[in-house]
C-alpha cells in the first residue's frame, strides 16, 4: 500500500478526452476546458507525431493519462511489458493523474480490447489489490480505479460494487474515478438505482469523474440494455445524477469522454461548458 | 478452464454457447447480453485494423475486408494493447486467404501500409548535417558510413505496389505501372513518405543499414545496375532527413 493521499493535482474543473483532431482548435481556444486526458496506448509508440503533440499540450495544461489496457482484474500476472511501458509515460510525462479500469481485458496472451466484468469475491478482490500495489509501485504513485459499466452480473458475486472499490481503495491507497455514466448504464441494465448506488460510493476517495454518451439497444426481454458507447452527447439523465453526485462530494475534476464519432470541437466544448456550469453550483 | 479462458473462448467464438452463471441482474440468464462483449471486441479489433490497412479495405471492399479482418483476430488477437503495432502477422495472412488467391500484391501492399504505419511511430532522430558530404574529400567519400533514421523503411515487391498505394489514396493519381517496384519509406517531419526506387537503390540501402560503407554499398548496387547513380538518391535522403550520421572509417 502506497503511503500517499488518493487524491491527484487535476483542477476542479471540466476536462476533455483528448482527440487528434481537435489539437489546433485547442491550442488556438480551448474554451472552457481546463485540462485533458489521453489513454495511455496511444502514446506508446517511440517517436514522432502523437508524442510530440503530447509535449505540447502537457506544456499548456495538466494531463491525465488513462490506462485501457492493463488488465488489472486479470486472472494471470500483470504483463511486464506493459507495466515498464506505463512506468515510462508517467516518468517522462509526469501527468496529473493516472487511472485504470476495475476489469480484465487479457488472458492466455490475448488482448481483447474491451473492459470485461469481474466477479466480485474474495478471491478477486485479493488479486486485484495485489495488481493495484504492483502497478503504483512501477509507476511510483498512486492511481485511481474506474468503476465499470456492466451489462450482466455474476452468479457467484458475494460484493456489492460500491463495497468492493471502498474496500480496494482501503487496502492499496488507490483513489477512485467515478464514472456517473458507467454508473447510469450499469443501473438500468442490472435494475437497481443510480442514485442509490451514489450515495452508497466512497465519494471522498473520487479523484476525478467521467461523462459520456451512451447508445440504448434491448435484452433478450425487450428491456432496455444500454451499451457504453462514448459516441454522442451524455443523456439528460447523467447530467443529472452528475448534480446528484457534485452536491455530496463537492466540486471534482470533470470529464467529458467521446470516444467514437468523434465530434468537432465546438461540440465537444459545449458538453465541456455544461459540465462547467454544474461545477460551477456547487460550493468548493 | 478458468472463468477467464471460458469468457476469452466464448467472445473470440460465436459458435460457444454464453458461459454459464451469468446473469441479467434480475436473478435470469444473460442470454445476448453476453454479445455486447463479443461486438465490442470484434468491432473494435477490425476497426483497429481498418485504421493500419485502409488502402487493403479500399482494395477487397468493407464487407470482405471485415470478413477477412474478423477471421484474422479470432485466430490471432493482439498479444499487447498497443493497437498501433497489431496486424504484424496480417500480410501474411491475407497472402494464406483462399478467396484473394488471385490478388496476388494484397500482401505485399499490405506490408507497405504495415511499414508506414511503423514509420509514423517511430523515434525521432536529427538529421546529418549534410555539409559533411561536400567537407569530405571525394576520395574518402567511399569510406563514409551512414546511418539511417528509424523512421526509414524498405520493402522489395514484384507487384506495383507504390503505384497501387497511390493510386489507391491519391485524387487523380496515375494507373499503376506494369513493373515490379522497390520502395522506400522515410519520414521527413511527421508523415511517412513511400517513394519507388530506381533498380540497384534496393541493394545500395539494403547494404547501408547492414553497416557497409559507401563504396561498398556502391559495388552493392552496381551488380544489379551497372549505371547506379548516387546522387538522386542520396539527394532524396538528405531531403527527407532520412540519414542521421555520416561517419568516416579510419584509412586502410
Amino acid at each position: 500500500m502506497l503511503d500517499q493521499t488518493p487524491v491527484n493535482t487535476l483542477p476542479h474543473t471540466p476536462g476533455v478526452g483528448y482527440k487528434p483532431q481537435h489539437y489546433s482548435a485547442i491550442m488556438a481556444d480551448p474554451g472552457p476546458v481546463r485540462w485533458l486526458e489521453v489513454h495511455a496506448e496511444n502514446y506508446m509508440g517511440d517517436g514522432g507525431r502523437p508524442i510530440a503533440q503530447l509535449r505540447h499540450l502537457a506544456e499548456r495544461f495538466p494531463v491525465s493519462v488513462h490506462g485501457v489496457g492493463l488488465s488489472i482484474g486479470g486472472e494471470g500476472r500483470l504483463d511486464p511489458d506493459h507495466l515498464a511501458r506505463l512506468r515510462h509515460i508517467c516518468d517522462w510525462l509526469q501527468p496529473a493523474s493516472f487511472s485504470e479500469h476495475l476489469a480484465w481485458s487479457s488472458h492466455d496472451n490475448a488482448f481483447l480490447n474491451d473492459l470485461l466484468p469481474l466477479p466480485y469475491t474474495d478471491a478477486t478482490l485479493t488479486r486485484v489489490c495485489e495488481h493495484i500495489d504492483a502497478l503504483q509501485e512501477a509507476i511510483a504513485r498512486p492511481m485511481l480505479l474506474e468503476n465499470p459499466s456492466s451489462y450482466l452480473a455474476y452468479a457467484e458475486s458475494t460484493w456489492e460494487e460500491t463495497d468492493f472499490l471502498a474496500e480496494i481503495a482501503r487496502r492499496t491507497g488507490c483513489g477512485l474515478l467515478l464514472d456517473v455514466n458507467n454508473v447510469f448504464i450499469s443501473a438500468t441494465n442490472l435494475g437497481f438505482s443510480p442514485q442509490g448506488y451514489i450515495d452508497a460510493f466512497p465519494l471522498d476517495r473520487v479523484g476525478e469523474i467521467h461523462l459520456a454518451g451512451h447508445d440504448t439497444d434491448a435484452d433478450d426481454h425487450g428491456r432496455p440494455l444500454l451499451i457504453d458507447s462514448h459516441g454522442r452527447e451524455v443523456d439528460e439523465p447523467v447530467w443529472a445524477l452528475l448534480d446528484h453526485t457534485l452536491a455530496r462530494s463537492g466540486p471534482r475534476p470533470s470529464l467529458v469522454e467521446w470516444d467514437n464519432d468523434v465530434p468537432d470541437w465546438p461540440t465537444l466544448a459545449a458538453e465541456a461548458s455544461r459540465a462547467a456550469a454544474a461545477l460551477s453550483k456547487v460550493p468548493a | 478452464m478458468s472463468r477467464q479462458g471460458t469468457f476469452r473462448s466464448a467472445i473470440l467464438d460465436p459458435a460457444q454457447p454464453v458461459p454459464p452463471a451469468l446473469l441479467d441482474g434480475q436473478g435470469g440468464p444473460a442470454g445476448r447480453r453476453f454479445s455486447v462483449y463479443r461486438n465490442n471486441v470484434t468491432a473494435s479489433l477490425i476497426e483497429a485494423l481498418e485504421q493500419t490497412f485502409p488502402v487493403i479495405r479500399k482494395l477487397i471492399g468493407p464487407q470482405a475486408f471485415a470478413s477477412v479482418a474478423g477471421a484474422y483476430l479470432r485466430a490471432h488477437p493482439p498479444d499487447s494493447p498497443v493497437l498501433s503495432r497489431y496486424g504484424a502477422g496480417f500480410p501474411d495472412y491475407l497472402g494464406q486467404c483462399e478467396p484473394l488467391a488471385h490478388l496476388g500484391y494484397l500482401p505485399d501492399t499490405a506490408r507497405l501500409e504495415r511499414a508506414l504505419v511503423d514509420s509514423y511511430h517511430a523515434a525521432d532522430a536529427a538529421p546529418v548535417d549534410p555539409s559533411i558530404f561536400a567537407q569530405t574529400p571525394p576520395e574518402d567519400l567511399p569510406r563514409l558510413r551512414l546511418r539511417l533514421a528509424p523512421a526509414t523503411r524498405l520493402l522489395r515487391s514484384p507487384w506495383p505496389i507504390h503505384g497501387i498505394w497511390r493510386f489507391n489514396t491519391e485524387e487523380g493519381a496515375p494507373q499503376p505501372p506494369h513493373q515490379a517496384q522497390d520502395v522506400l519509406v522515410t519520414r521527413p517531419d511527421f508523415d511517412p513518405l513511400p517513394r519507388p526506387l530506381p533498380t540497384g537503390g534496393a541493394e545500395f540501402l539494403t547494404a547501408i543499414a547492414t553497416g557497409l560503407a559507401l563504396g561498398e554499398a556502391m559495388d552493392r548496387a552496381a551488380e544489379t545496375a551497372p549505371a547506379f547513380d548516387l546522387s538522386p538518391l542520396l539527394g532524396l535522403l538528405l531531403q527527407d532527413n532520412a540519414i542521421t550520421d555520416a561517419t568516416l572509417d579510419e584509412a586502410p
